[in-house]
């Protein structure tokens, strides 16, 4: 069957699976356009700008645990996906991004929007191709989905001339991917995974940090399992929130830098670490020379890179979470280890961290967890960059996997708004919900016009407080409070949701906190909420930069302790 | 810190090279030198790649360029017994009183003279970098109008490769053989 590669390259889509683009057309993506109305199968979503696209595409991928898809012309278009890109690929999210290249023979004369976006993308994507002919283009689109999703996820791009899509070719599509430099390590070692056990099975006190990679391999019955059998405490990574049900008596929260204070001790008092997917990132770790400084540690990631780079390891086992912890399971012996659970319980009783202090006054923290009152916790959070990052992820309590989307390793502001638009369509039957700083709002504010266009119900709590509020935080703490352009003013949230045709409350009283949640819920559509904040509340627990793990800085206030 | 000797087997494609070297760049390594040909596997280009490292942080790119899709086999050889060369081009200054000199010096390195003008004559020479290190402090003293090396190929000793394309349960380690002497040291 003689195709072109415009139309190959929507065949080979479908085959993937795909059935969600967001994207923006541009000239040289034309011809690829001008095919999709006879692919009804595939949906594109118009977005406002790319960056809205590819942070939509990873919020969808991180959702569904599927493949997001983002589509953008050359030069600028490919330039402005460049965060995102970097974002999934530094959080492992599952990505394929297309964009449209000049045709070949204008190819290295600087072409109007002509630029190498396959030389910029090299080290933020895990591979990426420049499709030279049509009939390369099957076989590009199979394995770049294959590397995309599987080993350690991650964005590969694929950079297309214009000419290529014109092109015709015969369409066959390959039924097998045959890369002999990309064979992922899937099950671990049998002898690592002994030793391991071995040591799980002598510790006395034992803790597991899970990461994301747990909810990448969608291994959270194995590691209930594994914490159940050997009762070891599960403290998670940022990115590993909802990889262990919050709710669990042997959860501990989050580590790290804004982590719970009891947990950030448990590492340090800690005799063994069982690290699941997850990569020793320096937010989580703290000073790293002082990391569990008392513990044995076992590794489990599929990249064997990971193993190593950061934090020196005893048994390190590369292999898939799910496939090694399913092994590693059945080589536990029940125990328990009541001196060492009870010890931490004494510290999460002498150090609650998410306690809210009692106050009138509209803090963040209150918010957050009324958002978690109202939805009782069923509910996807997409975070921003920032404060508000840090109280969502502390202060809402999360019991299923993919309910927390929140770009961790990058970081971008302005992620949250378009990333929980495609988490929104990737769930439509869920409750999404878009919790936002004023400054990083004011990033992608525009895609309130993809969400209105496309009717998506996402709704959207914006913490204001009229300061880029984590920076304003470090200059308070670290600066001597010299607010340099920190202070931000901002639009009239409630009148620019309005102008796009959205309905919103704005809320600067705590008493009209969980009225305006529940008028949002009640909203059939998209809906705003502006909660003018305290502006300078703090985030706390913080780990200063460059201190150790349990050197922690806890609220100093004295309301802070409310029994 | 020592020098290592990694040999990669890539995929000879377009921008395979710059996938390569981009990498050292962002982990903050200096490639020494960096050398490409053809492997004994069609489609496969063998690199050899000369940087300074710790242990543990060349093995750490060591296994970052083996995420590279690209690249199929990366091993660092540097402990395994090798043999390594280059080959280098002098063109040393000459005139009709040091030309019987220069020519005695570039016998006793087994060198070769390529090219001769009436001021000036080309050496080649091949060998490991001590060999072709002390030809150039020789013929320094002459004058040497120009200079080109290859930078260093590798291979380990032995019987065994170090590198294997096709996945096998174990990993075939190069045999050291023991008392082989590098013989060709001149």
């Amino acid at each position: 069957m003689k195709l072109n590669g415009a139309q190959i390259l929507c065949e080979s889509l479908l085959k993937e699976g795909v059935e969600v683009m967001f994207g923006i057309p541009g000239g040289a993506v034309i011809p690829f356009y001008d095919v999709l109305p006879e692919y009804p199968k595939l949906r594109h979503i118009l977005t406002r700008h790319e960056q809205g696209a590819v942070h939509a595409a990873e919020g969808y991928a991180r959702a569904l645990g599927k493949v997001g898809v983002c589509v953008a012309t050359s030069g600028p278009g490919a330039t402005n996906l460049v965060t995102g890109i970097a974002s999934a690929y530094l959080d492992s999210s599952p990505m394929v991004a297309l964009t449209g290249q000049v045709a070949r023979p204008s190819i290295g004369k600087d072409a109007f929007q002509e630029i190498d976006i396959t030389g910029i993308t090299l080290p933020i994507t895990k591979h990426n191709y420049l499709v030279t002919a049509a009939a390369d283009m099957a076989g590009v689109v199979r394995e770049a989905f294959h590397i995309a999703r599987t080993g350690r996820p991650g964005p590969v791009l694929i950079d297309i001339p214009r000419d290529v899509f014109i092109e015709e070719a015969e369409f066959r599509y390959p039924d097998k991917v045959n890369l002999r430099g990309y064979k992922p390590t899937i099950q671990g070692h049998p002898a690592q995974i002994k030793k391991a056990a071995n040591l799980i099975n002598e510790a006395c006190r034992p803790l597991i940090i899970a990461g994301r990679g747990v909810l990448i391999s969608r291994a959270s019955a194995h590691l209930k399992e594994l914490a159940e059998k050997a009762q070891i405490p599960v403290i998670t990574t940022l990115l590993g929130i909802g990889s262990f049900p919050e709710s669990h008596i042997l959860s501990l929260g989050m580590l790290g830098m804004h982590g719970m204070a009891y947990a950030n001790m448990a590492v340090n008092a800690a005799d063994l670490i069982i690290a699941i997917g997850m990569r020793f990132d320096d937010r989580a770790t703290a000073k790293v020379s002082s990391f569990a400084a008392h513990a044995k540690v076992i590794h489990i990631d599929v990249d064997p890179a990971e193993i190593g780079k950061n934090v020196k390891v005893d048994v390190p086992i590369v292999g898939d979470v799910g496939a090694v912890l399913q092994v590693l399971n059945r080589d536990i012996t029940p125990k328990n280890h009541v001196e060492w659970v009870s010890q931490l319980d004494e510290w999460r009783r002498d150090h609650p961290s998410t306690v809210i202090r009692e106050t009138d006054d509209l803090i963040p923290q209150y918010v957050v967890r009324q958002i978690y009152e109202v939805t009782k916790g069923d509910a996807i959070i997409v975070s921003g960059v920032g404060q508000n990052q840090m109280w969502a992820a502390q202060y809402f309590e999360y019991n299923r996997p993919n309910t927390w989307i929140s770009s961790g390793g990058l970081g971008p502001m302005g992620f949250e708004l378009p990333a929980a638009m495609g988490a929104k369509v990737a769930c439509p039957e869920e409750t999404v919900w878009c919790i936002a700083g004023d400054g990083g709002f004011q990033m992608t504010i525009q895609e309130l016009a993809t969400i209105e266009q496309e009717k998506l119900a996402v709704k959207i709590a914006i913490i204001n407080n009229r300061f880029l509020g984590m920076v304003r935080q470090w200059q308070e703490l670290f600066y001597e409070r010299r607010y340099v352009a920190t202070p931000l003013s901002g639009p009239d949230f409630v009148k620019v949701a309005d102008a796009y045709g959205i309905a919103g409350l704005r809320v600067t009283d705590k008493v009209m906190v969980t009225s305006a949640i529940e008028t949002a819920m009640e909203h059939q559509g998209p809906f705003l909420i502006d909660f003018q904040v305290e502006p300078e509340e703090n985030v706390y627990p913080m780990v200063p930069p460059g201190a150790a793990i349990h050197e922690i800085l806890e609220e100093p206030r004295k309301e802070a302790r409310v029994v | 810190m020592a020098k290592h000797s990694l040999i990669a087997l890539v995929e000879d494609r377009p921008g395979v090279l710059n996938r390569v070297a981009s990498l050292f760049r962002r982990r903050g390594f200096n490639i020494e030198s960096i050398a490409v040909g053809h492997s004994e596997t069609p489609g496969l280009s063998r690199m050899t790649i000369v940087v300074d490292g710790t242990a543990t942080s060349v093995e750490q790119v060591r296994k970052q360029l083996d995420k590279l899709i690209d690249v199929v086999k990366v091993t660092d050889i540097t402990e395994d017994g090798l043999v390594a060369r280059e080959l280098a081009l002098f063109k040393v200054k000459s005139t009709s009183a040091t030309r019987s000199e220069i020519l005695q010096i570039v016998d006793i390195f087994r060198a070769n003279i390529v090219d001769v003008a009436s001021d000036s004559m080309m050496v080649e020479v091949t060998g490991d970098e001590d060999k072709v290190d002390s030809l150039f402090r020789l013929l320094k003293g002459f004058g040497i109008r120009e200079v080109a090396r290859t930078g260093r190929i590798a291979m380990a000793r032995g019987a065994g490769g170090p590198i294997v394309v096709e996945e096998k349960p174990k990993r075939a380690r190069p045999k050291r053989v023991k008392g082989a002497e590098e013989i060709s040291n001149l």
